[in-house]
């Protein structure tokens, strides 16, 4: 029962997409959307019935599907595993995947190629429930790279546009190099363990085995830059602003809420080999916590002068990622896991707010020309206000809960890392509230032409918004401090017994009370600068200093291309102009030989029968002496 | 009754075919007409079909003999059908000379 | 000299001498002519051989129908000698030259397989009589033998087909 359960899961998606691919244009104006909504709803109904189960009988359900690879004694299944922490991860990609989706076949509803629009987005749920379910490394693989591939698909959805294809692309190769980094790992650990399934992994580790352990923080470090490409980390992470070109839905659904997390997914899955107590994986985890501390700083620090609303919601992805990660590298899992959870709530809110503001301003992104948005559009404004304030920390909404608790982690193990941290999520309170007054309070800045249109969005855009601004409210709920359900729920799934919980004391409300302070700073720089003094970004010529250098992203795009396409480029252009020209040279004049050795041998063959008999019979001569004098002399 | 062989000698026999047979591929080179040349592989073949005989006698068994009756069938087939092409090209080109047959060319 | 190696040598001059005969006569009616002299020669062989029968088929399939066929097929053309020419200088000394080199390709290679030992073999077993090659031929040639039939059917059908005039496929 169970297979055919886990079959309708896996393949609904799937199903929809092949539809959707071959069918979608004859199924109506909005039938396409409507039917991609409805498959990636059964995965969500299958999904809630086994996480009813899993909440009582706390057993995982293991499906081996079929054998994939055998090679020798190195075997591969291709097994289903839905535990806990997949789970999880599946109630909010498919819960929050058929919101967007529902969300899509109104935001989608004049775009010519809407059945290809849905059936990408159902291709992306089937590859993201793959890497989820996957039962061993290289079943997640492959959902790794589908989810890669949709990604690419999606972000140069709008292929006309040239800049919009080179984002595609850009994204695509920066995951190309961190999935490098993953391969690697996973062929390090089926070297090491020979065998590449989480149980066995983890029975093996657990057990401790006899294993290099330089090798196996060497095979972390590699799954880490693996998680880097996927989840937008420094040094790969500007793929993921560029990848805002996508339409909007797409980005709340695969740019904030799904594929992103991936990478934290992948390393709270592998907790056992992270968690190991080495020298070396100590170094490896250090290597992530400062990583992620760094983005989240330098993200927000590019954040706080964006004027594009979508990048500013980028960036401060890029940042809470950061933040992520350097809860992961603290060896806290699970708050992580609870920063994923708040994050793709809040965060999708957010984007499906800025992709009503869009939709409503008929293509304009830019926060210069806004303003005054909130006399016409009330629920995208509560709703994008709830957002903000939970992605700022302020009680009681669930980022508050998830953010301190990794704050918290943080100032207990490491204190230049915790402030790091703190100074990203005041900066983070600010820029949102930048962008919420700039974009909702005071006049309106636009034309006249689109202030005549301005209109609230449909109820299939605002129903989401209103599903997932509740959820981002009450979100908190499932780990409050000192009494989490999370960490209860998930302890089966972290190896080493989890981090300890903080126990409430004077420190933890200490630690709560500056949190809420710093937000409530930010938010209040942003009021005096953006709503008292009715500041407006300068346009792009007049920027200066460091704003000018905070703006350009720090011109980290410009130092990647001439530290690495340039070259790349010249050595591409050298190897075609000299090597390829001498190469063919080579080629074409075997083939002019060739050719001319045919039109000389073209000249025997003149048609006459008689010269024809004269080759015959010397060719019969000729073997007849062969076969008999080469016997007897 | 004697082996006839004892008298003649087997080489004999194999120098005359192997002279006859070579007179056959000198016609089929030497002449242009089709006809001729086929009357030279018609020489060979009876070149063949006497060795074959010879042989038979040689090793005392029919066998020899029986090949001799299908080789003169596969020649009175050979001749059947040539003649009939051979007839065919005249009539379609007037001239049965085999070097202004040049449709063999590609 | 015995009274058969005489006729053999004979017989074999008149067969080598007709066949070139054959190839340089330059009237195809004659070199008809000089091949039917030819066959019956072989035939003249075979009736040495003592295989009567064979020599006797011989005659009526080469002579009889295969030379029939040959001289009304010339007759048919209507070819005079005037309608030859001859190949080039070069050409006839290259056939000249190959014609040597076969021969004595074809002379080492008998010669040098096997040198033959007299005396022959005599088993007086009756081998060549018709009885006996009839139940060759029926027996272990059955097969064979009915596939010749179906060649001869097959040719026989082929020749009707390639001379006809192709003039009642346009109508």
């Amino acid at each position: 029962m169970d297979i055919a359960y886990i079959l309708l899961l896996l393949l609904a998606p799937f199903a929809g997409f092949l539809f959707n691919v071959f069918f979608g244009k004859k199924l109506g104006h909005n039938g396409a959307g409507y039917l991609a909504t409805f498959a990636v709803f059964v995965s969500f109904l299958v999904t809630h019935f086994y996480f009813v189960q899993i909440n009582q009988t706390a057993q995982p359900v293991t499906v081996k599907l079929f054998d994939w690879i055998q090679l020798g004694k190195f075997s591969i299944d291709f097994g289903i595993v839905l535990d806990q922490l997949s789970l999880l991860w599946l109630m909010f990609v498919t819960g929050i995947g058929s919101l967007i989706h529902l969300y899509s076949v109104s935001y989608m509803h004049d775009d010519e190629n809407r059945h290809k629009f849905f059936a990408y987005l159902n291709l992306f749920i089937f590859f993201m429930v793959t890497l989820v379910t996957g039962s061993n490394l290289l079943v997640m693989f492959i959902g790794w790279e589908g989810v890669g591939l949709c990604s690419y698909l999606l972000i140069g959805f709008w292929y006309k546009n040239q800049d919009y294809n080179d984002a595609a692309k850009k994204a695509f190769i920066m995951n190309r190099i961190g999935d490098l980094g993953f391969l690697i790992g996973i062929f390090l650990l089926g070297h090491l363990f020979g065998t590449l399934d989480y149980a066995a992994l983890k029975s093996a580790i657990m057990s401790g085995a006899e294993v290099d352990h330089t090798m196996l923080a060497l095979a972390a470090l590699a799954l880490f830059i693996g998680a880097c490409g996927k989840s937008a980390q420094i040094p790969l992470y500007t793929w993921l602003p560029d990848a805002m070109a996508g339409p909007t839905p797409v980005s709340a659904l695969i740019h904030a809420a799904t594929m992103v997390t991936a990478g934290i997914f992948m390393i709270t899955r592998l907790n056992f080999l992270f968690g190991i107590s080495s020298a070396d994986m100590q170094t490896v985890n250090m290597v992530i916590a400062i990583v992620g501390a760094f983005t989240a700083l330098v993200a927000a620090t590019i954040g706080l002068v964006q004027n594009d609303i979508k990048k500013v919601l980028a960036y401060s992805t890029v940042s809470q990622l950061g933040l992520m990660f350097l809860a992961l590298g603290l060896g806290a899992y699970e708050v992580a896991v609870f920063h994923v959870i708040t994050h793709a709530f809040f965060k999708a809110c957010l984007f499906l707010g800025s992709g009503s503001v869009i939709h409503a301003m008929h293509g304009e992104q830019d926060m210069r020309n806004m303003g005054g948005l909130k006399k016409w559009m009330s629920v995208t404004y509560i709703t994008f206000l709830i957002s903000s304030l939970a992605i700022s920390g302020i009680p009681p909404f669930s980022g508050f809960f998830s953010k301190d608790e990794i704050l918290m982690t943080a100032f207990h193990e490491n204190k230049a890392l915790w402030v790091i941290a703190s100074l990203a999520s005041i900066m983070t309170a600010f820029y949102m509230f930048r962008l919420l007054y700039l974009t909702f309070f005071k006049e309106f800045r636009g034309t006249d032409e689109q202030k005549h249109h301005l209109h609230e969005s449909p109820a299939l855009i605002t129903f989401p918004l209103i599903v997932l601004a509740i959820l981002a409210t009450v979100g908190g709920l499932i780990s409050l401090p000192g009494n989490s359900w999370l960490s209860h729920y998930l302890e089966p799934i972290i190896a080493y017994g989890g981090h300890s919980e903080h126990h409430l004391d004077a420190t933890a409300y200490m630690l709560m009370g500056l949190a809420v302070v710093g937000g409530l700073i930010g938010i209040g720089i942003a009021y005096a600068k953006y709503l008292k003094k009715g500041e407006v970004p300068p346009a792009d010529a007049q920027m200066t200093g460091f704003h000018k250098l905070l703006y350009h992203k720090y011109y980290v795009d410009e130092v990647y291309d001439a530290l690495f396409v340039k070259p790349i480029n010249a050595i591409s252009t050298f190897l075609r102009d000299t090597f390829e020209s001498a190469l063919s040279g080579l080629v074409f004049g075997l083939g002019k030989a060739t050719n001319a050795i045919g039109d000389s041998g073209k000249m025997l063959h003149n048609g006459s029968i008689g010269r024809y008999l004269f080759a015959f019979t010397l060719g019969v001569v000729a073997i007849i002496t062969y076969l008999f004098f080469n016997k007897i002399v | 009754m004697g082996n006839i062989l004892n008298e003649i000698g087997i080489e004999n026999y194999i120098f005359l075919s192997v002279i006859l047979f070579s007179i056959g591929v000198f016609g089929v080179l030497y002449r242009r007409n089709a006809i001729i040349v086929f009357m030279s592989i018609e020489i060979m073949l009876n070149a063949v079909n006497l060795l074959f005989v010879a042989f038979s006698t040689y090793h005392q068994d029919a066998q020899g003999q029986v090949f001799v009756f299908f080789s003169m069938a596969v020649a009175a087939a050979e001749v059947a059908v040539g003649l009939a092409i051979v007839v065919s090209i005249f009539r379609n080109l007037g001239s049965i000379d085999l070097d202004n047959l040049k449709n063999l060319k590609g | 000299m015995s009274t058969v190696l005489l006729i053999f040598c004979i017989l074999s001059a008149i067969t080598l001498a007709t066949a070139f005969l054959t190839i340089f006569t330059k009237q195809p009616i004659h070199s008809a002519i000089y091949l039917v002299l030819c066959f019956v020669s072989v035939a003249g062989h075979y009736l040495l051989f003592n295989a009567q029968f064979l020599a006797v088929v011989h005659i009526i399939v080469y002579s009889g129908a295969i030379m029939i066929l040959f001289l009304f097929t010339v007759m048919l053309m209507n070819l005079n000698k005037e309608d030859e020419v001859h190949k080039p200088r070069v050409t006839r000394l290259a056939a000249g030259i190959i014609f040597i080199l076969t021969s004595l390709v074809l002379l080492a290679v008998f010669i040098q397989t096997k040198p033959i030992v007299g005396p022959y073999d005599e088993t007086g077993v009756d081998y060549q009589s018709i009885k006996v090659l009839g139940q060759v031929l029926l027996n272990e040639y059955m097969v064979p033998f009915e596939f010749a039939s179906v060649l001869l059917l097959v040719a026989m059908i082929g020749a009707v087909l390639l001379s006809k005039r192709e003039k009642t496929e346009k109508n």
